[in-house]
């Protein structure tokens, strides 16, 4: 399976996940820079984390106008995985692709720290490797990772069962907990805890990888992603 | 503006003598003009050209057999093997961080790292070592409250969004700093050693490019700024600290690492302090060119500025480059990627002379060598300092408590504590490369690439140092040598900040003469050569001089693997002091925290160091964590063996310890002599076996056990006190305090 790891200017966390997709996951990745219009022959895309555009104006606000964005879209409409963790959350928020908004940490400090996860659903390609109520390890790193929604949207998504995760310890403020969440279609997941930080024993917790072989296990099993319809893509595996 | 007349007031507002005057004369064969004696004034500042510092400079041991790049360069390197080199070095951003702590502080940040990758190594750990007058101190509380948040808040600002992890240091309060504030940043990358590049400009008529950001009025005569006391106006000053973004510094990264693969860039070097000037007569002067440039070409955020002003803007996220002839179009295509202004600004030419010129005139000539390496050099006068040897005031100044409660005072005392609401605003972990992070002895990063791991640990003890600059100087060494070992790691090289007073104080310049005879003593001794570094002088305010703070950062390798870590881990593991519980008399007390924190006295000496046995000590650590027999290792440094216990028990297990020693309940628990690692291990036998084979004491101490500490001597019981409430004294305090 082969993973596209976008890089805006100012992504810092685009080595992290090719790394962990690479070594950690054994699986491939490539990077996509940022002004491409197209996204390649992937089966998954991953917006890193970091600080698009030095996240001037607001985070991911200028990211989204990126050209490749429209080929994000495109992807995720089609089916395509979409994984945005931490700023390529923020990013996929301010693109649309998910519903709210990512405020400023309750204690308004940038904040770095290992926290627990509940998996509140096993109903996605990013989370049906898990067990029903998992707690996975893994670090957070945001300055604005406080999820707001309006009460409307909230209780849409824990209708849908479309909160993937919530910090068992709420560390920066966010709604109902929500650390996680996924669009209607299923298929475009944004985090702010760092999965791509958690995959190998020296990082301190492999409990990133459930999320990555969720991903692989869904493009091995289910043809209706648009990637899949690429029959070359789908061999690579 | 190059006109105005040069007289003797504006040659002493440029903070330069009538004897460096002269020297310029006759360096040049003519006055110079303004935009000379500007230029000069730079680079003959305190900052730029360790005037004071250089003579005793070169006492410092350099070589070593990993050692590929000494002093000279932006940053020291190291080989470490595989194929891979380190570069790293500490630098201080002290005054501006004072007048501005934010931006003072992230500008720091931001200029260790140009010095990082224009060698041409990708940035990979930060640590600071920060120094800030007390949070609770009557007048100056609210000011070193608010130095610290900014500072604080300016490297998470800048280091986050570059993405580097900002994985360790220390932070101290002492008076002394209530009006100069210490802001040392660290920083570490990794390279091919094929990949590195150096900053020596070569070949004549090849294009010297300026990439990055556009030049303003920022910064000017920062490198002054920093070469002088601060007085009443220094607020005045803060148009002089730069503004950082730490954005536009991530791309020149990429930009630079990628334009180095190229093969067409022949030097490079970051516009740091002294920003153009420093730049081009440094790469001339290393590569024994000359440099000339036009001021037109060079990019301008403002209209209408002077040479002056080019010359000597501090403006952030610049680099100066020159590359091969013909081959322009290929750097300059992978800086249009990246978004960045890259434009040739001039040429290498074989005259050995910085020319500058703007609209087609000459605006200054000046040859590279004289004005880089031929800055005057000072042997001033130096004092040796008679010991501060009082003995221990009249105790009743503050009610001696119980050792329990001394206990708990320290754990909480603003040096002691928990520094997790600083470290946790970096993010210690981008890169994934942190295998121990902030709060552990020693901070530890891999390099994927070749299977090492490159421990790291910054140290620097005043109060040690104001009683004796020379052994403090060297128990810092050794400090950081013994924080390697409790890691496992071999040191194998350092660098260091001087941070001083006035130097034209003999008494001042006596503190650095002996703390660098003391460095210089230990390092030799331990196997870890200075490779590079900064001194930083003028650290006065209203006359008022900081203590010797001479701070030094130690490199160790060691095969990469989860290190042994700080906290207990089992209960029922037996405890071993490796090294034994030393010994202690009241004159070596008086420089302990426990005399600070309880007594609020400081007196005699620093504790007594033996340097041969504290290197046995580090041997017989690393040897012990090689065979895999530590659970657990922490080295009893400030706050002596009892606060080292306990912040073992900071995991949530606790321990019994009954000790067998002939010293008072004060000097056993709250001591600071050197040489002591507790190690908790499964193999008691074994550890003591290796210990006892390096001639070093290895008392079993205790044990483990869950929810408690509990501290005795010979069966008398000194503390017992829940985990909970050690958690409760030791996390929090920091925040509780910065909130009063």
């Amino acid at each position: 399976m082969k993973f596209g790891v976008i890089v805006f200017p100012g992504s810092n966390c685009d080595h992290d996940a090719w790394f962990a997709v690479n070594h950690n996951l054994g699986q491939r990745a490539e990077f996509i820079w940022h002004d491409s219009a197209t996204l390649g022959d992937i089966d998954a895309v991953i917006l890193p984390g970091g600080f698009a555009y030095g996240d001037y104006l607001r985070c991911g606000a200028i990211a989204k106008f990126s050209p490749v964005m429209a080929a994000v879209r495109k992807f995720a409409a089609d089916g395509g995985l979409v994984l945005g963790i931490c700023n390529g959350f923020q990013i996929l928020v301010e693109a649309g692709l998910l519903p709210g908004a990512l405020m400023r940490n309750r204690n308004l400090k940038f904040m770095c720290r290992e926290v627990r996860l509940r998996t509140e659903t096993l109903d996605s390609p990013f989370t049906a490797a898990a067990e029903a109520g998992q707690t996975l390890r893994m670090p957070i790193a945001h300055g604005e990772g406080c999820y707001v929604a309006g009460e409307r949207t909230l209780d849409e998504l824990e209708a849908e069962d479309r909160v993937a995760f919530r910090y068992v310890e709420n560390p920066n403020g966010s709604m109902r907990d929500i650390a996680g969440i996924l669009n209607a279609q299923r298929n475009v997941l944004g985090l702010m805890p760092h999965p791509e930080r958690a995959t190998e024993p020296l990082m301190g917790s492999s409990d990133g990888l459930v999320i990555f072989r969720s991903m692989v296990r869904a493009v091995a099993t289910a043809p209706a992603t648009a990637a899949a319809l690429q029959p070359a893509a789908a061999l690579r595996i | 503006m190059s006109t105005l007349a040069i007289t003797p007031d504006l040659i002493a507002q440029h903070q330069l003598t009538e004897s460096e005057y002269r020297k310029i004369v006759d360096i040049l064969g003519r006055e110079p003009n303004y935009t000379e004696l500007g230029v000069f004034s730079v680079m003959w500042s305190e900052h730029c050209s360790y005037k004071s510092s250089r003579l005793h400079l070169k006492r410092l041991p350099t070589r070593g057999k990993l050692v590929v790049q000494g002093p000279g360069e932006n940053a020291g390197i190291i080989d470490v093997g595989g194929g891979y080199v380190i570069a790293f070095k500490i630098e201080s951003h002290n005054h501006p961080s004072f007048i501005e702590p934010f931006q003072g502080a992230a500008t720091g940040v931001g200029g260790i790292l140009r010095d990082i990758f224009t060698m041409g190594a990708r940035p990979i750990a930060v640590l600071d070592s920060l120094r800030f007058g007390p949070l609770d101190d009557p007048q100056a509380g609210p000011r070193n409250r608010r130095i610290l948040q900014g500072v604080v808040a300016g490297i998470a600002h800048y280091g986050n969004c570059f993405g580097v992890p900002t994985v360790g240091g220390e932070c101290i309060f002492e008076a002394c700093y209530n009006g100069n504030p210490l802001v040392n940043v660290f920083a570490l990358g990794v390279a091919k050693k094929e990949d590195i590049f150096y900053a020596s400009a070569a070949g004549v008529g090849n294009p010297v490019i300026y990439v990055g950001a556009r030049t303003g009025r920022d910064g000017i005569h920062g490198a002054s700024m920093a070469s002088a006391e601060f007085t009443e106006e220094s607020k005045q000053k803060r148009p002089n600290v730069q503004v950082g973004d730490p954005f536009l510094e991530k791309l020149l990264l990429e930009a630079c690492l990628e334009a180095m693969q190229t093969g067409a860039i022949v030097a490079i070097q970051d516009m740091g302090a002294a920003g153009l000037t420093c730049s081009t007569c440094e790469m001339g002067s290393r590569g024994g060119t000359g440099i000339e440039i036009e001021l037109d070409l060079v990019p301008q955020r403002e209209t209408g500025m002077t040479p002056y002003e080019i010359m000597l803007s501090e403006s952030q996220e610049r680099m100066l480059l020159v590359a091969a002839k013909g081959r322009e179009g290929e750097v300059f295509q992978v800086f249009r990627k990246w978004g960045l202004d890259a434009v040739t600004i001039g040429a290498v030419t074989a005259d050995g002379l910085l020319r500058v010129r703007q609209h087609g005139r000459t605006v200054a000539e000046i040859p590279n060598r004289e004005l880089a390496d031929e800055a005057p050099l000072y042997d001033r006068p130096h004092r040796r300092q008679v010991a501060a040897r009082r003995a221990r005031g009249p105790s009743g100044v503050a009610p001696i408590p119980n050792a329990q409660d001394a206990l708990m005072a320290l754990l909480a005392s603003s040096d002691i504590c928990s520094k997790r609401y600083i470290w946790e605003q970096y993010d210690y972990m981008v890169r994934t490369n942190t295998l121990a992070g902030p709060g552990a002895d020693a901070a530890v990063v891999r390099i994927k690439e070749n299977g090492v791991s490159i421990a790291m640990s910054l140290d620097g003890n005043s109060r040690y140092c104001y009683l004796s600059p020379r052994e403090g100087a060297m128990l810092a060494v050794a400090e950081c040598c013994r924080n390697l070992a409790t890691v496992g790691a071999q040191p194998v090289a350092a660098t260091n900040c001087l941070n001083f007073g006035n130097p034209e104080r003999p008494e001042i310049m006596g503190q650095l003469v002996e703390a660098i005879e003391g460095m210089s003593e230990a390092c030799r001794f331990y196997g870890t050569p200075i490779t590079g570094g900064n001194v930083s002088l003028y650290n006065e305010t209203l006359g008022e001089g900081i203590w010797p703070t001479p701070v030094i950062g130690i490199v160790g390798l060691m095969q990469t693997a989860a290190p042994v870590t700080r906290d207990f881990k089992t209960p029922g593991r037996p405890i071993v002091l490796i090294g034994g519980i030393g010994e202690c008399d009241d004159l070596h007390f008086g420089g302990t925290e426990y005399a600070k924190v309880i007594l609020k006295e400081l007196w005699g000496l620093p504790p007594a160091l033996d340097m041969d046995y504290e290197k046995r000590v580090h041997d017989a650590m690393r040897e012990i964590i090689a065979a895999g027999l530590a659970e657990s290792a922490h080295d009893a440094s400030d706050g002596g063996v009892a606060v080292a216990a306990a912040e073992c028990c900071q995991g949530g297990v606790g321990a019994a310890l009954d000790f067998d020693a002939d010293l008072s309940p004060e000097f056993l628990l709250f001591h600071e002599g050197p040489s002591r690692i507790l190690v908790s291990t499964a193999s008691p036998d074994a550890v003591v076996e290796i210990a006892a084979r390096h001639g070093v004491a290895a008392p079993r101490v205790g044990i483990t056990m869950k929810h408690a500490l509990a501290i005795g001597n010979r069966g008398a019981a000194l503390v017992s006190v829940t985990i909970d409430s050690l958690k409760a004294a030791y996390e929090g305090s920091l925040e509780k305090q910065l909130q009063s």
